[in-house]
């Protein structure tokens, strides 16, 4: 990414309520392929956001960018008020080198797909791996911490095995606890039920069910289980195309969906289930 | 003379010589992990200085022939005035040589981890070197074994030229042998068979061995 001439962005005002996850502007392309498109959204501290859409509506994007895996093309994130893509130099803000970013990912935790559990490690070294090497928790305080969580999402007992000895619930359940040993304050799940087995799928949304009526976390989710997202979401956007097309209360999306491609969308994903 | 005779004359001699192969295999082979993994690495980086500097190592050591290579810094590297030992300068050019090939053994192990760990990795606010060290490379080792076992292999064949330099190794021995006896059968013959026993009685397993072991240290087993 060049250093492009930067547009002037608003710092956060006094006194306004800063939301937990701001975007303003975002765009990412790839090549010619538009995959957001002048995204602006913002999650309020401890909301429950769920995003919804067709494949290649650019749903996974959105957490990739706010985790920083890959860089935007133009506009500005922020996360708790300070910039996340960008950052303070000489009294402007300029894209973010990479030690800034490794700072600020430390705000958000992200469960994946695949898990993605480090194969060579127990579940218990995985929950303490980056607390001991980022943190720089001492080992006892960061098995406390790992263990205390494994309890919370029912894997304790397994502490001690090596994920590959896992089903893919319970790997799922060790990657939810990995992120939130790092203390996050937004939580991302990208997709985490798509590759389980029916059967699975339970023990893990209970995890995050968990999630949201005990903690004060902010989430954001992207699935395909329309039913969890429906009971679980504070707030539920459908994307289409790179943007927003259409947002609310779940039950405003669910039941009286406003856009016709939303209402196109649901009415093909929910005869499909 | 029979062949129990030959090896009652000539077997110290052999395993003098078998003995210095072995050492220059070791040696050799060391530099040639230490040489692959900063190598390797630097194949990654995105600093085109330090990516080109690699790329021009490995292509000069890969293209060329190791028996040049052996005589250059033998012979040529004098003339620039660092003399070298003629066992340094033989386990130098051979480890040197293996390296270069071990490095894209180490460049491909990297590239092979999927990269879900990298995002995992990155996700958790490792950095690069962290990540390296502690989450890709240790993945990465376990996929280079099984072809770094035949690189080994292709090392201690290679030792054989630097009996081309005088070192007393186990080829020297069995040339010197068939200089003044013309036995050749026998000579190169023990000399085979010892080459043999070699790769395939210690390197052979070890490698396996080595392999199982980190296998269940990676928790596949």
């Amino acid at each position: 990414m060049k250093e492009p001439v930067q547009k002037e962005y608003p710092r956060q005002l006094e006194g306004e309520k800063v939301p937990m996850v701001r975007f303003r502007d975002v765009t990412k392309r790839y090549g010619d392929l538009v995959v957001l498109d002048s995204l602006d959204l913002d999650v309020d501290e401890g909301e429950m956001v769920t995003i919804i859409g067709p494949s290649g509506s650019g749903k996974t994007t959105v957490l990739r960018m706010l985790m920083a895996l890959e860089k935007i093309n133009s506009g500005i994130i922020y996360v708790d008020g300070q910039p996340m893509t960008h950052m303070p130099k000489n009294g402007a803000l300029t894209w973010a080198d990479e030690k800034y970013l490794r700072r600020q990912r430390t705000n958000i935790g992200m469960c994946f797909q695949h898990f993605n559990l480090f194969p060579h490690m127990t579940a218990l070294e995985n929950c303490i791996e980056a607390p001991i090497q980022v943190l720089v928790l001492n080992k006892k305080a960061a098995v406390e911490r790992a263990e205390g969580l494994l309890d919370m999402v029912g894997m304790l007992e397994k502490a001690g095995e090596h994920p590959s000895r896992l089903s893919g619930g319970q790997q799922q359940r060790v990657a939810i606890a990995r992120a939130l040993a790092m203390r996050p304050k937004v939580l991302l799940f990208d997709e985490v039920t798509s590759a389980l087995d029916p059967e699975v799928i339970g023990e893990v949304t209970q995890v995050i069910r968990k999630l949201v009526n005990k903690h004060n976390l902010t989430m954001l989710m992207v699935t395909h289980q329309m039913g969890f997202a429906r009971e679980i979401s504070d707030r539920v956007c459908f994307f289409y195309d790179g943007k927003i097309e259409e947002q609310g209360p779940p039950e405003e999306i669910f039941g009286a969906p406003q856009s016709e491609r939303t209402q196109q969308f649901l009415g093909a994903v929910l005869e499909a289930t | 003379m029979t062949y129990f005779e030959f090896l009652n004359t000539y077997g110290p001699q052999l395993l003098d010589g078998a003995v210095t192969t072995a050492l220059q295999t070791l040696l050799a082979a060391a530099l040639a992990i230490g040489i692959a993994v900063v190598m390797g690495l630097m194949r990654l980086s995105h600093n085109r200085f330090v990516y080109g500097a690699a790329t021009v190592y490995i292509e000069v050591f890969r293209g060329t022939s190791l028996l040049v290579q052996i005589y250059w810094i033998f012979f040529v590297l004098p003339l620039f005035g660092l003399t070298l030992e003629k066992f340094t300068a033989g386990y130098i050019a051979v480890g040197m040589n293996l390296g270069a090939y071990g490095a894209e053994l180490v460049r491909g192990g990297i590239l092979s981890v999927p990269r879900g760990q990298w995002e995992a990795a990155t996700a958790l606010s490792m950095s690069p070197a962290i990540r390296m060290r502690r989450i890709i490379f240790p993945q990465a080792l376990l996929k280079m074994l099984p072809p770094w076992g035949n690189l080994l292999i292709e090392l201690l064949k290679g030792t054989a030229l630097v009996a081309l330099i005088s070192v007393t190794d186990l080829m020297f021995v069995a040339r010197k042998i068939n200089g003044t006896t013309y036995l050749s059968a026998q000579a190169f013959g023990s000399a085979l068979i010892i080459y043999y026993v070699m790769s395939r009685s210690v390197i052979t397993p070890f490698m396996r061995w080595l392999e199982r072991v980190m296998t269940r240290k990676l928790g596949r087993a």
